[in-house]
């Protein structure tokens, strides 16, 4: 299939997962399971990648801002700078697809096989909308929580290298603290939103569209992975023009 | 009752079904047998509405399905429980909550009334004792108890099953067939089953189709099937060394 079909299908998908549900109590527990599943258990991930990434960060900025015509804080404001804009929904972002995408796509793309998708067709089920419009929208509820979580953690990490003495913690507090821009927090949460659509709705496009036997699924899912990280990669430059620049 | 008049449905230049006619009728456990290949499984997701056919109706008590709406057709399937190959029971749910499944996305009534109709439907299975496992859990029998209890928990009209005793051995399968024959009697459902397994086919078959290359070869009941005159018919019935074995002695006395 070449890229047009690709498209095209892909938006037929989505049009079926738009509709309004056979039930809404069923959509409103598969949400919150989506939200568990999805949401919630990413957060160990989320805050243990975040408090290294914050670490290494702050060392490197140590090093770059060595000038001493260079008040100290800016370690502690580049830091900050690069976690808010882009470690902590971009980057974030694209270590969920690996995690959230694949779960997506191989627990899609084993019903598809199995005849589930099938079954659920017969008895009457819009199986679009059933199955992957809960995903998304508990995905996409649950990034920004993530990506806050990142943010803040990711500061603590530069604040934990502090402590150990490669800049005065001080001055880290003053320099996360100096000439913060609110913004950048709202432009980090917008994009994450993006994102979290991208991951969660192609993964289920390519689980939803599997063929075959359990390799198949396995294809599936690491298509999934690769696909929305280079969506996400494209989307991130066209959001930093419009929403930054 | 559902009548096929005149199907005829291809893939491409593949033409799999030609001009198929059959009434399967209430209250009977219809078959269609035949080798692998010869489009039994086509003819059932033609009837049921997955493939649309070119030609021919299909008629579920006189509406036909192909001049139906997407809306219409996902009503009519409310009326459709189906029994597929690998029971494609929800991994993710127990057996109960599978076989509540349906009508908590469908029925209007009382907590209490699904769950006693859920209770009803897996004793009548005997699966009660099982109703808090997970499909992965059960042996593949019990899993198509399951299907079968999900399959009939909204009382559905008609009833497809397509090749219910893949792999299961010879005495399960014979459970198996039997349920869905005392099923379809008890209730009047409108059952179709796909098969080639000759012992299904002297359990239950009230009437049997027997497809062939994609054309309707032969029809009767089981009693007649010995004394069709078919040869394709023959070659299928006394495919098994046991029934070549079986016949050669029955000739020689
Ligand atoms: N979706 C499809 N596209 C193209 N050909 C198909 C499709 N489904 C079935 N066929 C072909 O139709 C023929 C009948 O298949 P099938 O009905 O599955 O046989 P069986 O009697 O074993 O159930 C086979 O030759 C198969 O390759
Ligand atoms: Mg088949």
């Amino acid at each position: 299939m070449n890229f047009f079909e690709h498209v095209g299908r892909y938006s037929r998908l989505m049009a079926g997962v738009f509709t309004k549900p056979q039930r809404w109590s069923m959509l409103f527990k598969q949400y919150l399971a989506e939200i568990e599943k999805q949401g919630i258990q990413s957060l160990g991930i989320t805050i243990i990648i975040s408090i290294f990434i914050g670490s290494a960060i702050t060392m490197q900025m140590v090093l770059n801002t060595e000038n001493p015509m260079l008040p100290k804080y800016v370690t502690g404001l580049t830091t900050r700078e690069t976690l808010l804009l882009e470690f902590s929904s971009t980057i974030l972002c694209l270590i969920l697809a690996g995690k959230v995408g694949s779960n997506i796509a191989s627990e899609i793309g084993t019903m598809r096989i199995t005849e589930q998708i099938d079954a659920l067709k017969i008895m009457g089920v819009n199986a679009e909308n059933y199955l992957i419009l809960p995903k998304i929208m508990g995905f996409v509820t649950i990034v920004p929580v993530l990506v806050i979580f990142s943010m803040f953690f990711g500061l603590v990490g530069g604040y934990l290298i502090a402590t150990t003495g490669v800049i005065s913690p001080a001055q880290y507090v003053m320099g996360i603290q100096y000439a913060f821009n609110p913004y950048y927090v709202t432009y980090s949460v917008v994009k994450s939103l993006f994102f979290a659509f991208i991951i969660s709705s192609v993964s289920s496009y390519y689980g939803y569209y599997a063929y075959g036997g359990a390799l198949d699924v396995g294809k599936a899912s690491t298509n999934a992975v690769v696909n929305s990280s280079i969506i996400i990669l494209l989307f991130n430059v066209i959001l930093t023009d419009l929403l930054l620049v | 009752m559902i009548e096929v008049k005149n199907v005829t449905k291809s893939f491409g230049d593949l033409t799999v079904l030609h001009n198929i006619s059959a009434v399967f009728e209430a209250g009977k456990t219809n078959l269609i047998i035949g080798q692998s290949g010869s489009g039994k499984t086509v003819l059932m997701k033609s009837v049921i509405g997955i493939h649309r056919v070119e030609e021919g109706q299909i008629l579920y008590d006189g509406r036909d399905i192909a001049a139906m709406t997407k809306k219409e057709v996902f009503r009519l399937r409310r009326e459709v429980g189906m029994l597929f190959q690998g029971s494609a029971l929800f991994d993710s749910m127990t057996v109960e909550e599978n076989v509540r499944f349906p009508l908590e996305m469908f029925s209007d009534k009382s907590r209490d009334e699904w769950n006693e109709r859920v209770e009803f439907c897996l004793n009548r299975v005997e699966l009660g004792r099982a109703a808090k496992l997970y499909p992965s859990e059960i042996s593949g029998g019990m899993q198509k108890r399951a299907a079968i209890a999900r399959a009939i928990v909204l009382q559905p009209k008609y009833l497809f099953c397509d090749e219910p005793n893949s792999g299961l051995d010879p005495k399960t399968s014979l459970t198996i067939d039997k349920l869905i024959h005392e099923i379809t009697t008890e209730f009047g459902i409108t059952t179709i089953v796909n098969t080639h397994d000759m012992n299904s086919v002297m359990e239950i078959g009230d009437k049997v189709i027997f497809i062939h290359k994609g054309y309707k070869s032969w029809e009767g009941d089981k009693d007649s099937i010995f004394e069709s005159g078919n040869q394709d018919l023959e070659d299928l019935v006394f495919a098994s060394n046991l029934y070549k074995k079986v016949k050669k002695y029955h000739n020689l006395k």
